[in-house]
């Protein structure tokens, strides 16, 4: 269960990790819309270099970033595959029936192929560094603009934060319900996919329920402790904008306005 | 002596159920008593505790909490004066951080930041869980988690605290360190503070002043920890356990050992057990 997606946070002390959590999610996104600005092999470098920047000051070593790009191989190899071979313009190089290889077709595959680099490194950096908790947090801090159309903001966020801290609890209880039917001879690693599927539907079943009993006794004690939904609630937990967010905010600034001015040099 | 629990006729029967889960039940708890309720499973002592609390609505019958009727009007400032302490330790946990869930309740009721800045460490401190403040609840025992749920109650400091069966899933060791904790919370409140014990473990039930035995939904006995131990015969039969020292007397007596009649702690059976045979 280590390879999971959820709660790879990866303690530490960066000055990535200590940058508040909001300032991380909207450059975060920034960035994504920003990558698709580039238009030109300048534009790409200067992306790279901002991304190598960012994942260097995270101080967490390379191979775990590697590790986070395995689950997503497939699909960069077969976009790339996609763009090599069907490339209508260009100068073509080589062509089999309706596969041709041209020059346009090489470079827009290079394009999507750093593109989807860079996206998933930078979300990585976001995901290793930030709590999923501050995370949720730094969600509930910018959707409060929708509590003008009575979007229920506070019982969103609260909904998200018990969420992650029962994710681990349900694991436990995964693990234990698996281990007691291996107990009883459930094999669940050999055999066809059809019977290993089959295998699981007898682990959701006692999971469900336990989670529904769960949801019944966190409800109980919830309102047994004046819980009454989000207005009039105080919060222990507050974030805090400070000057390193500002200055990280100001970099990105630099390096969008610098990126609109390879569009136009090139 | 003023009465701060009042149970009046009260009956609850659960929608899926045929038979009453607690059947014109009454009785009153004074200020300052610690009062442990003890019954076998299904007597219908946790369903009690979710009345008290209006978590459930009795049937009939009234309760009053600090003079006030537990109804649906009254129904936040009574548990501002409930606090509850569950038996499932994972499932009343709410915060991602120890430190978080002690607030909760504060954040409940609105209180200041500044001002939960100060009372979430101090609660920590009373049930010996101020080192732990940022840790998250996979990291700790069940023991933990309780006493965590404990200062989450002191927090909030109500009149009344409700143990529904907070130690029954706990280790031995475990179990020893909640009861110390909420024995020390109460010698340091005396009479402002109210404790309700609902339990099976006998032994948690002799540290009470009074106990009150539920069986199938009815007050079949009340008295001191002394007189309701001493039938350890009637016990047994209501599905109980008897404490470890009491059935050593009961195995003495069917000795014909002539065992006294009172009820014995373990000590206090260990010093007459080693008198026994010096008076002989």
């Amino acid at each position: 269960m280590s390879n999971m997606i959820i709660g790879r946070y990866v303690p530490g002390n960066s000055i990535i990790h200590r940058l508040d959590p909001r300032a991380k999610l909207i450059l975060s996104v920034s960035f994504i819309i920003l990558i698709f600005l580039a238009n030109n092999w300048l534009g790409y470098l200067i992306l790279g270099l901002f991304t190598l920047l960012a994942v260097a000051s995270t101080k967490i070593s390379l191979a775990i970033y590697l590790k986070g790009l395995k689950p997503v191989l497939w699909l960069i190899v077969f976009t790339i595959v996609l763009q090599l071979f069907f490339s209508p313009s260009g100068h073509v190089y080589w062509a089999f029936g309706p596969f041709t290889v041209t020059n346009t077709g090489i470079i827009n595959a290079v394009y999507v192929f750093l593109r989807f680099l860079f996206i998933i490194l930078m979300s990585t950096v976001l995901t290793l560094t930030t709590q999923p908790l501050a995370l949720a947090d730094a969600l509930e801090y910018l959707m409060k603009p929708l509590l003008k159309i009575k979007f229920p903001v506070y019982e969103l966020s609260l909904m998200l934060a018990i969420a992650l801290r029962f994710v681990p609890t349900l694991m436990d209880e995964t693990v234990k319900v698996m281990n007691a039917q291996r107990a009883r001879g459930v094999d669940f690693a050999n055999g066809s996919i059809v019977k290993r599927s089959k295998a699981i539907v007898p682990i959701l079943i006692p999971l469900f329920v336990g989670a529904i009993q769960r949801a019944i006794d966190l409800g109980d004690a919830m309102e047994a402790r004046g819980y009454q939904g989000g207005e009039n609630r105080t919060k222990f937990r507050v974030l805090a904008w400070q000057r390193r967010d500002s200055l990280a905010v100001l970099v990105f600034m630099c390096v969008l306005v610098i990126l609109v001015g390879t569009r136009f040099l090139m | 002596m003023e009465n701060i629990i009042e149970v009046k006729n009260i009956s609850y029967q659960y929608p899926s159920s045929t038979s009453k889960a607690l059947d014109n039940l009454s009785f009153s708890v004074t200020k300052g008593e610690w009062v442990a309720i003890i019954g076998h499973n299904g007597s219908g002592k946790s369903t009690l505790a979710k009345l008290l609390n209006y978590l459930l609505v009795a049937d009939a019958g009234e309760i009053l909490i600090d003079g006030q009727l537990v109804n649906e009007a009254n129904m936040w400032t009574v548990r501002n004066k409930v606090g509850m302490v569950f038996q499932n330790p994972e499932n009343q946990f709410v915060g991602a951080t120890v430190a978080d869930d002690v607030a909760f309740g504060l954040e409940n009721r609105g209180i200041e930041r500044e001002r939960m800045l100060a009372l979430v460490p101090a609660a920590l401190k009373e049930v010996q869980m101020d080192v732990f403040a940022d840790r998250e609840p996979t990291h700790l025992s069940g023991g933990q988690k309780q006493r965590v749920a404990l200062a989450g109650i002191i927090a909030v400091a109500p009149k009344i605290i409700i143990l529904d069966e907070a130690t029954a899933m706990l280790d031995p060791k475990g179990r020893k360190e909640v009861i110390a904790a909420i024995r020390k919370l109460k010698d340091r409140l005396g009479k402002e503070l109210t404790v309700i014990s609902i339990t099976h473990d006998i032994d948690e039930a002799a540290d009470a002043d009074r106990i009150l035995v539920i069986n199938d939904g009815q007050l079949v006995e009340e008295g001191t920890p002394a007189t309701i131990f001493s039938s350890g015969q009637r016990l047994l039969a209501l599905g109980l356990d008897v404490p470890y020292a009491e059935q050593l007397k009961l195995a003495l007596k069917n000795l014909d050992v002539d065992v006294p009649e009172e009820y014995l702690d373990e000590e206090r059976l260990v010093q007459w057990l080693w008198q026994l045979n010096l008076k002989m």
